[in-house]
């Protein structure tokens, strides 16, 4: 079984950001044939409708494309789409709650845009 | 369009009391149905009732465009797996999938014989001598083998083991993309099946609360904590569905207005501490909701 999903979010949202993590850091070509739906739904344990729903989303999106009886493939330039959209979402889902967690704690802009010059150096 | 199933105003009544009460719902073709409710909500006298197994006291019964009462050319496309199946005395298990395999046109012989070796199921053995998890593996194994058109499943896995139910999970997923079908299949275990499911139904005391997508409920419940002020300023105007207190700290359970999904932001940005509710947690508090709900209006007779 794949790793589990998360009950609490839409389960074909997460299918579709798996696949496009799987772009952004390169195990996923542009150009490669992108796992089936029925793969999809084996190896995550999911209903195959929901696996194609989140499928159907990065199509939507311009990431996946289909080629009529083969399957589904990597757009070019969908690493491109898939980062734009992820660091659209970074400020809302990592930089909010960031600094309302600094804030509660007292510390200060300043201080806080040290800290990440420092976790940054480390990385 | 045509449905698999379509119950309309369908109730079964015994004397005074209501075990189905005016349920109304239709199955698409090639669906997974859950149909979740605690016990006794009238979860199998729905099903029952859909296999001919019982008759309805009043409201319509359409399978396959038909009532399936008596009627061989609907029934040959049902196959329900209970948890209380009898069987006769002198059969042993290759009795039973014989028999089974006459009965249903659809019948893989093949792929019952590699599900008789997966559950490791004895052959030989009679029926009464069998363990409850062996007598569920039968179970499962002609509930899958016999890809009837329409297969229920009534709490299929009494008394087997968290690995023998992965193998359920797995085959049921893997057979149904090859062969997709309708299945509705009732279940305690929503944490474990969920994620199979596309569609729920959610049964309590015999009427029907929930009938939806599985993936529009998940994030449709959120919980915040915070000071009871704080809370409550919070959850004034939305629909709270749980509360829990402890000295001046509060809980509340909440639903996301429909079409706005924003709801945690906002409670995070006035301080309160925010969780997500799983599907199992929102059925439960669903199921609550009705009991209490029930409760006081007899209450205030």
């Amino acid at each position: 079984m794949g790793p589990a999903m998360d009950d609490t979010r839409p389960i074909f949202l997460q299918i579709a950001e798996r696949i496009e993590d799987d772009i952004i850091e390169g195990v996923l070509e542009e150009e490669a044939q992108a796992p089936s739906t029925t793969q999809i739904a084996a190896f995550y344990h999911i209903n195959p409708a929901t696996a194609a729903k989140g499928v159907n989303l990065l199509v939507d999106e311009g990431i996946l494309y289909k080629k009529r009886g083969i399957g589904m493939f990597v757009a070019t330039g969908a690493r491109e789409i898939a980062l734009t959209k992820r660091k659209e979402q970074f400020y809302e889902q990592y930089i909010v709650s960031l600094v309302r967690e600094a804030n509660r704690l007292g510390i200060t802009a300043e201080q806080l845009s040290d800290m990440i010059k420092k976790g940054a150096v480390q990385q | 369009m045509t449905y698999v199933v379509e119950v309309n105003g369908l109730t079964k009544a015994y004397g005074d009391v209501k075990a189905v009460n005016n349920v109304s719902f239709k199955l698409e073709t090639d669906k997974i149905y859950g149909l979740l409710g605690s016990n006794g909500a009238g979860k199998t006298t729905i099903m029952h009732m859909i296999s001919a197994q019982q008759f309805e006291t009043s409201g319509s019964l359409r399978v396959f465009g038909e009532h399936p009462y008596e009627n061989n050319h609907v029934l040959q496309q049902v196959c329900f797996i209970k948890e209380s199946q009898k069987y006769p005395d002198n059969y042993n298990v290759r009795d039973v999938l014989e028999t089974a395999a006459d009965l249903y046109p659809n019948w893989d012989q093949q792929f019952a014989m590699s599900l008789v070796e997966e559950f490791q199921l004895p052959l030989k053995r009679h029926m009464k001598k069998l363990s409850r998890g062996m007598l569920s593996s039968v179970g499962i194994l002609i509930g899958l083998a016999s890809r009837a058109p329409l297969t229920i499943f009534d709490e299929p896995y009494l008394g087997l083991d968290a690995e023998k139910r992965q193998l359920f999970y797995d085959r049921l997923l893997e057979d149904y993309a090859e062969h997709p079908r309708t299945i509705l299949l009732s279940t305690h275990l929503i944490d474990e099946v969920g994620t199979m499911l596309e569609h729920v139904l959610l049964i309590n005391r015999g009427q029907l609360l929930l009938d939806e997508e599985t993936d529009s409920l998940r994030g449709r419940a959120f919980s915040v904590s915070g000071t009871a002020a704080a809370v409550d300023r919070f959850t004034s105007g939305r629909t709270v569905i749980d509360r829990q207190q402890l000295g001046g700290l509060v809980t509340a359970s909440i639903l996301n207005n429909p079409g706005q999904l924003n709801g945690q932001a906002e409670a995070e940005a006035n301080a309160l501490t925010v969780a997500p509710v799983s599907l199992q947690q929102l059925t439960v508090y669903y199921t609550r909701l009705q009991n209490r709900d029930s409760v006081s209006s007899k209450g205030a007779k």
